[in-house]
This record gives C-alpha cells, sequence and structure tokens, in this order.
C-alpha cells in the first residue's frame, strides 16, 4: 500500500499531547501543595517541641497551672477517655451496625435511621458537646467527669463507627449467609459464628481509628469533664480530669509564663499519641487481614 | 456417550426398592415473586431413593421448585405460595412446620461451592452442633466427620488436614464437603442447584460420580442446564417451562421418545 502513513502522528495530537502534559504538571504541583501543611506541622512540632520533651516532662505532674512540670496528668486523662469512649462506642455501634446490616428491610425506619446516622455525623462537635453538658451532665446526672466527656465523644463518633462496622459486615461474602440458612441456621446464629469472627477486625480497626482521632479533639471533653488544672490522677470514671488537648488550648492561650517550649512539646505528644494508636490499628489491620483467605 | 454407559451400567446393580413412599410430594403448587407468578399449579411426585433432574430453558421456575422444597426462598421475603409441598409425607409449609427444621433436613448444594470460612472439621460438624440437643462427645464428632467425609470419597484425601481451612480445597473438594456437610444431620433428601457448572471437566465427573454413588441412601433432586449431565446421571427426568410441568419421564424414555413437542424441541436444542 502506498500513500501517507495513517499511523503517523498529526500536528493536532501534538497539542494534545502538550496540553496534557501540562494538565499532569500542574495536578502534581497543586497535589505537592498538600506536603506544606503536612511537613510544615510535623517540622515546626519537632524543632520547637523536642527540647522539652523529656522523659521528666511526660512522667511529672504539672504545676503552677501548667507553666512549670510535666504533663503526666493530661497524658494518662486523655488515655482513659480514649479507653472510655472506646468501651463506650464498641456495644452501640457494633449492635446498630448489625442490626441495620443484617435484620433491617428496606422500609421508612430504616431510611429514617439512615438519614439520622448521615445528620448525626454532620453535627459540629461543640453542638455534641452541648448536648453532652445535657444529657450526660445532667440529665444522667454523670456530673462533670470522665463518663460523661467519654460518652460525649462515643455519640459523636457513633455514625463513622457504624458506617464503617457495617462495611466491615457487609464484607462478609453473602455466599457464607445462603450457607449457614440452609444448615437451618437463625440470623443470629450465622452473625455470631460466620459474620462476627470474619469482620472483627475490621471493626475493631475502624473503632479505634474513629475514636483516637476524636480523642484529639477539644470541644466535647471542656464542658463535660475536662478541666483546666488538675494534680491528681482520676481514680475511676467519675472523676474529672485533664487531658491534652485542653491542656495545649491553656498553655497555648490561657497560662502566663509558660516557657516557649511547652505548647510544641504538648502538641507534639497529642499527635504521637493519635498517630501511634492509628499505627497501631493499620498494623492491627494488616495483620489480620493477610491471615485471612476466601 | 462411554460415560453415560459407565454411569448407566451401575443402575442395574442398585436394588432399588419401589414400595418406598415418595421422597417430594409437590400438589398445586404457585409461587408469586411479588407479582411475578413463577409457578403455576405445579404438581410433581419424586421418588425416593433415585436421582431426578429437573430441566428447562433459564427462567423457566426450575430453581425455584428447587428453593421451595427447602423454604430457602422465604429468605426473600416477597415471596409468596399456595398449595403443598410435602417432603417425606410431611407439609413443609404446614402450621407445624417450622422452616429451620425444613432447612436443617432437607439440605441444598448451590452452584458455586461455598463452604463457610472454618476449619474442614468445622464445616462438616456446623449444623450437627446448632441442632444437636447435647453437645456431642469429642468421639462422637470423630465418627460424624469420618463417615461424612468417607461418603463423599473425601476421608483419604483430607484425613491429615482436617483443622485446615475448607476455603484452601480445590473446587471439587469444596463441592464435595459441602455435600459432606448436609449428611451429619440426616436427610434422605438432597436439593442441588447445578452443582457443577462452576467446576471443570475432571471435576464434574468426580462430582457426578459421587451423586450417582449417593442414590439408595439418598434421593436426590438436581437442577441443570447441561442436557448430556441430566441424560448420563439421572434415573428420571422432569422437564419444565414457564413455570409449568411439561413432562416427567424416565431419564432414557424423554431423551429417547420424549412425548410433547416442546420437550423434543427443547432436548434437540431448538431453544432455551
Amino acid at each position: 500500500m502506498t500513500g501517507a502513513n495513517p499511523f503517523a502522528p498529526t500536528s493536532l495530537e501534538g497539542r494534545s499531547l502538550a496540553s496534557q502534559g501540562v494538565a499532569k504538571a500542574g495536578f502534581l504541583v497543586i497535589t505537592l501543595l498538600l506536603l506544606i501543611p503536612a511537613l510544615g506541622i510535623v517540622g515546626v512540632l519537632l524543632v520547637e517541641g523536642w527540647p522539652g520533651m523529656t522523659l521528666s516532662f511526660l512522667l511529672e505532674k504539672p504545676r503552677e497551672n501548667g507553666a512549670a512540670g510535666g504533663i503526666a496528668t493530661a497524658l494518662v486523662g486523655t488515655i482513659w477517655l480514649t479507653a472510655v469512649a472506646l468501651v463506650v462506642a464498641l456495644p452501640v455501634g457494633v449492635a446498630a451496625a448489625i442490626y441495620l446490616s443484617e435484620y433491617a428491610r428496606d422500609n421508612w425506619l430504616t431510611r429514617t435511621i439512615n438519614v439520622a446516622i448521615v445528620n448525626l455525623a454532620g453535627v459540629p462537635s461543640i453542638v455534641h458537646a452541648l448536648f453532652g453538658v445535657g444529657a450526660f451532665v445532667h440529665f444522667l446526672q454523670f456530673g462533670k467527669s470522665i463518663l460523661a466527656a467519654s460518652c460525649t465523644l462515643a455519640v459523636m463518633t457513633l455514625p463513622v463507627v457504624i458506617v464503617a462496622t457495617r462495611e466491615s459486615l457487609q464484607a462478609v461474602p453473602k455466599a457464607f449467609r445462603e450457607a449457614t440458612w440452609n444448615l437451618g441456621a437463625t440470623r443470629w446464629q450465622t452473625i455470631w459464628r460466620i459474620v462476627l469472627p470474619n469482620s472483627g477486625s475490621g471493626i475493631l480497626t475502624g473503632l479505634i481509628l474513629v475514636v483516637c482521632r476524636a480523642v484529639g479533639e477539644t470541644a466535647p471533653i471542656m464542658f463535660t469533664g475536662a478541666v483546666f488544672f488538675r494534680q491528681l490522677f482520676p481514680n475511676g470514671v467519675f472523676d474529672k480530669t485533664m487531658a491534652l488537648s485542653l491542656h495545649l488550648f491553656n498553655v497555648s492561650t490561657q497560662v502566663t509564663n509558660v516557657p516557649r517550649h511547652v505548647p510544641f512539646a504538648v502538641a507534639l505528644t497529642l499527635i504521637l499519641v493519635v498517630l501511634s494508636m492509628n499505627a497501631l490499628a493499620i498494623w492491627f489491620r494488616m495483620r489480620l487481614r493477610g491471615r485471612k483467605k476466601w | 456417550m462411554a460415560d453415560s454407559l459407565s454411569l448407566k451400567t451401575r443402575t442395574t446393580i442398585l436394588n432399588l426398592p419401589r414400595h418406598r413412599a415418595p421422597a417430594i410430594e409437590v400438589q398445586d403448587l404457585s409461587l408469586w415473586y411479588g407479582t411475578f407468578q413463577a409457578l403455576h399449579d405445579v404438581t410433581l411426585t419424586i421418588k425416593s431413593g433415585i436421582v431426578t433432574a429437573l430441566i428447562g430453558p433459564s427462567g423457566c421456575g426450575k430453581s425455584t421448585l428447587l428453593r421451595s422444597c427447602n423454604r430457602i426462598n422465604e429468605r426473600l421475603g416477597y415471596v409468596s405460595t399456595t398449595g403443598t409441598v410435602k417432603v417425606l409425607g410431611h407439609d413443609v409449609y404446614g402450621p407445624e412446620a417450622s422452616a429451620i427444621q425444613v432447612r436443617r433436613h432437607v439440605g441444598m448444594v448451590f452452584q458455586r461451592p461455598n463452604p463457610l470460612p472454618l476449619s474442614i472439621r468445622d464445616n462438616v460438624l456446623f449444623s450437627h452442633r446448632l441442632h444437636a440437643e447435647r453437645k456431642a462427645t469429642r468421639a462422637e464428632e470423630e465418627a460424624m466427620l469420618e463417615q461424612a467425609l468417607r461418603e463423599v470419597l473425601l476421608w483419604d484425601r483430607v484425613k491429615d488436614r482436617l483443622d485446615r481451612k475448607a476455603t484452601v480445597l480445590s473446587l471439587e473438594e469444596q463441592q464435595k464437603l459441602c455435600i459432606a456437610r448436609l449428611l451429619p444431620t440426616k436427610p434422605s433428601v438432597l436439593l442441588m442447584d447445578e452443582p457443577c457448572s462452576a467446576l471443570d471437566p475432571e471435576a464434574t465427573r468426580a462430582v457426578e460420580n459421587l451423586i450417582w454413588d449417593l442414590r439408595g441412601h439418598y434421593s436426590i433432586l438436581i437442577v441443570t442446564h447441561n442436557m448430556a449431565q441430566a441424560r448420563r446421571a439421572s434415573d428420571e427426568c422432569v422437564f419444565m417451562l414457564m413455570g409449568r410441568v411439561v413432562e416427567h419421564s424416565e431419564t432414557e424414555d424423554m431423551f429417547v421418545a420424549p412425548q410433547k413437542p416442546e420437550t423434543s424441541e427443547y432436548i434437540e436444542g431448538r431453544f432455551g
């Protein structure tokens, strides 16, 4: 065959390739911009806060409203808040997710519940805080306490916990459910023996990720259980406590004569606590997922 | 053809009891999915101790009929039925029948092998553990396990790895395991919904041979798309069309001398 080669590049194609190149480079630059805040935050905290990150800073109790001493009571308080919030959110979130995923039919009630969950996720944390004051501190008479603060955190995170749990449950193949029904199992026997054992890791990981993020929040705990300054470690869930997030706010803005490195060191500790919990959850998930096979 | 001969020659060896009560009696069964009627006044008697194949084009209602026999259809929630289905003389839709007990005694094997994500041992013992009035002793469980796996010709292949996950088995072994796990609750009727269609030819042959071995002890109702399979691995054949039973006869008669024009057209491959 003679004539022009139909497969040779045309000038039009050259232009589209050029604009494609520009687009690609532009998107790359914008994506790289995202690194600035991420690296900036970590960098500044490390440079400014590292000199203050000593063992005694972590292990000593604060003095002079936080201007001197360490952060031990705040660190322990944050751990308390996290643990209790996890314990509250787990049963409620999993029960609701099991109902929605395994039992609920598609009717107006289910649809209403789903809409409510989505809306609950959109409520600002300060509004959750006020709800917590009304519901847990006053109505249930928990007082201003770890329990009230953790319940508030749990309510705030429940929508995400439910959605994450429901996804884990629905990731269990339908064929297993059909198989057990055919052997005469009830829904609950199916859930208990097959669905939960195969989604437990996903549920737990999702829960830890969500709740630990919430623990970094200040608003939901400042009216419900966290205090400005306290030198005692909490003795139980009805005690008040200090917490890292609120302590950070205080040493940054409320207390005078705070050494320059202290707020940075508190922020660094807070980030490390949350990140290490997340890392733990992710490691946990990878380990369990590696073993799963169907 | 060689296959069909090797299977059929064994028919003569098997001494079929002629007097046993029918395995399944379907009387005037109509079934609706919502407003769509999938079965129209089906009346059918499945004999005990033989393999009966349900054949027909897609959407003719054969799977629906199969699923009505152990009430698994009800899971969908929008299914309504009229008429009766008697298994071993008892109405499965009767006021005294519980769907759970029906499913426990009348097991089903699916198109895709669906072993549970448990060990081979736990798969086989799963339904017994669900339903037993008292917990079986270790020795009883071992005996049950061995018997069920021997019946499906799997024992020698898996006896050294009973605690391994069932999902690591080959598809053929998985499908055999799915049959084995129905056996400890002593069903005498086995329902199979295209049990070989996800398997390769070798595995298909192995599972067909197994089904053929199980007849006599069990009454087997099998849905198949595969004409050759129906012909070589069933004693009787039921041809369905548009939710109705068109013809029911001994397999050899149906393939050699079908009574109805629709049957012969379908068998010859003119539709479906």
